[in-house]
């Protein structure tokens, strides 16, 4: 029993992780941006559901369509106000932009919510094994929808198209800037599943809790092969999985020094992570 | 025959370096106009600007008697001009199916179908691989793929980027022959081209580009017997 649970548990992490390092491979994967606001994305999440059921009292459900919707905008925005500008700039200045939303997102929030918890009234009745199985569940399905919708859906090819040549893209009538915001938005949107299903198991929401996690799904997505969408969730689960298994061993204060140790081992051994290519730096 | 493309005193540059300084041509309806010259004329940037890829410094592009200046690339191809770039840039991870589809990606399903049953009579080669990654293709291969690709949004006027680069002579042949098959069809084509014997051969009219501007234009044929541009382009 305690096994399944531990198990249970890994998979539940290794989930979340595993929707947030979609949203960062998705959009290294199209614009080669490591795009550090990710995880504060999560957090903008988090504490839109807090305000619609603690403070507007109203259901759960309003709370996770508009959560999933503000973390969408937000994700669109912010490409649009501090990314888009900086496109045919050295990707240094766009990395230094995204380190520099998420300290925005990070202080913001604490200036308007304060640097306290805010405790998320519970979403559901489900018992906490419920609430893991919805996890997985809701995962898996956002999965495979999103890997139908890259591989078979005419934006998805697009997107694959200017991931591999902006230029020839635009030469076949794509309209990169509506692509881009356009993974920016998917990307987001899992953020904002990630988000619910997050809170649904935590219960909290405070300024910087995209920070670690947003940087653990990273090590997620460099594990697992940063570009690749089977390669987010495989590094989720493992990244999840790893942290359990330390903590069931009773090494708890160990389970974030694990974690990176881990994206160590895989930068000394396979830098392209399990599903990654190796490719050539775009000219 | 009417003009369809009119560029007046086009004027590129990149950065302080001036690619394109002052050049104009104009292209009619159903014609095969080539443009000669060594690398670095400006060849290229040229086609890039008409596409949109690169925005002009100044100077006039009309297509069809609208600007194009200023229009972004993506509009571009949907008035009717598709560009089949140097070096193929085919989507070497998509197969060469998906490759023909983004070709066709302003245009309706129903229309590609159609389209796409054309460009395989074209290149039957490209049917038979069409589950194949573009990655994997030869060099001639991904060049059919390139000019299929560009054929599939159904341009009033196709415009070549250095097809032959890079192919071995039989093939170059056979892209020629391709050319030529499409021109008499009724495709409106701007050749770019390095092989300028093989391009004054199938052209109606040439204009040859030095250093960014028109140095000589003509009948291409014309061209082919002139003294100065066999001495220049066509080894003597």
């Amino acid at each position: 029993m305690t096994i399944l649970t531990q198990v249970l548990n890994g998979l539940q992490l290794g989930s979340i992780y595993a929707l947030v390092a979609l949203g960062y491979t998705m959009v290294y994967g199209i614009i080669l941006l490591l795009n550090f606001a990710h995880g504060d994305i999560i957090m903008v999440g988090a504490y839109v559901s807090w305000l619609v059921m603690a403070q507007l009292g109203l259901s759960p459900v309003i709370a996770i369509v508009l959560s999933i919707g503000a973390c969408t905008l937000l994700g669109v925005l912010i490409d649009k106000v501090a990314y888009a500008p900086l496109r045919n700039a050295p990707r240094l200045s766009i990395l230094i932009t995204a380190i520099g939303v998420s300290y925005f997102l990070e202080n913001g929030a604490q200036l308007v919510f304060g640097a306290d918890a805010k405790v998320v009234p519970s979403f559901t009745d489900l018992s906490a094994t419920g609430v893991g199985i919805l996890t997985i569940v809701v995962t898996a399905v956002c999965t495979v929808v999103l890997t139908l919708l890259v591989q078979k859906s005419k934006i998805g090819k697009a997107m694959r198209a200017v991931s591999e040549d902006m230029g020839a893209a635009r030469l076949m009538g794509i309209n990169v800037n509506h692509t881009i915001s356009f993974t920016f938005a998917v990307g987001s949107a899992l953020a904002g599943v990630g988000a619910v299903l997050y809170t649904m198991a935590y219960t909290q929401a405070t300024p910087t809790m995209g920070m670690m996690l947003g940087t653990k799904a990273f090590v997620a997505a460099v594990l697992g092969g940063i570009g690749s969408i089977p390669g987010a969730v495989v590094g989720g689960l493992l990244v999840g999985f790893a942290e359990v298994l330390v903590t069931a061993i009773g090494l708890s204060t160990w389970k974030d020094a694990v974690v990176f140790l881990l994206l160590i081992i895989v930068l000394i051994v396979k830098p392209t992570g399990i599903f990654g290519r190796s490719m050539s730096e775009k000219v | 025959m009417a003009t369809m493309l009119s560029v007046q005193d086009l004027h590129v540059s990149y950065g302080a370096i001036k690619a394109v300084q002052g050049i104009s041509f104009t292209i009619n309806e159903g014609e095969i106009v080539t443009l000669i010259g060594a690398n670095g004329a400006g060849k290229s940037t040229t086609l890039n600007t008409i596409a949109g890829l690169l925005k002009p410094e100044s100077g006039s592009i009309e297509f069809l008697g609208e600007s194009l200046v200023g229009v972004q690339a993506h509009r571009i191809v949907e008035r009717g001009i598709a560009l089949c770039p140097e070096g193929r840039r085919v989507f070497m991870q998509m197969t060469v199916a998906e490759n023909l589809d983004m070709g066709g990606y302003t245009r309706k399903e129903s229309e590609n179908r159609e389209e796409l049953a054309r460009i395989y009579d074209h290149f039957p080669r490209l049917k038979e691989r069409r589950n194949q990654i573009a990655g994997t293709l030869s060099g001639g291969e991904q060049q059919m793929l390139a000019m299929g690709r560009a054929l599939m949004s159904k341009p009033r006027l196709l415009m070549l980027d250095e097809p032959s680069m890079g192919l071995a002579p039989i093939l170059v042949q056979e892209i020629f022959e391709i050319i030529k098959a499409l021109h008499e069809q009724g495709t409106t084509i701007l050749l770019v081209e390095q092989n300028a014997q093989m391009a004054l051969s199938i052209a109606d009219r040439a204009y040859v580009l030095e250093t960014g501007t028109i140095s000589m234009s003509g009948e291409a044929r014309a061209l082919l017997n002139d003294d100065r541009v066999r001495k220049a382009y066509l080894g003597g």
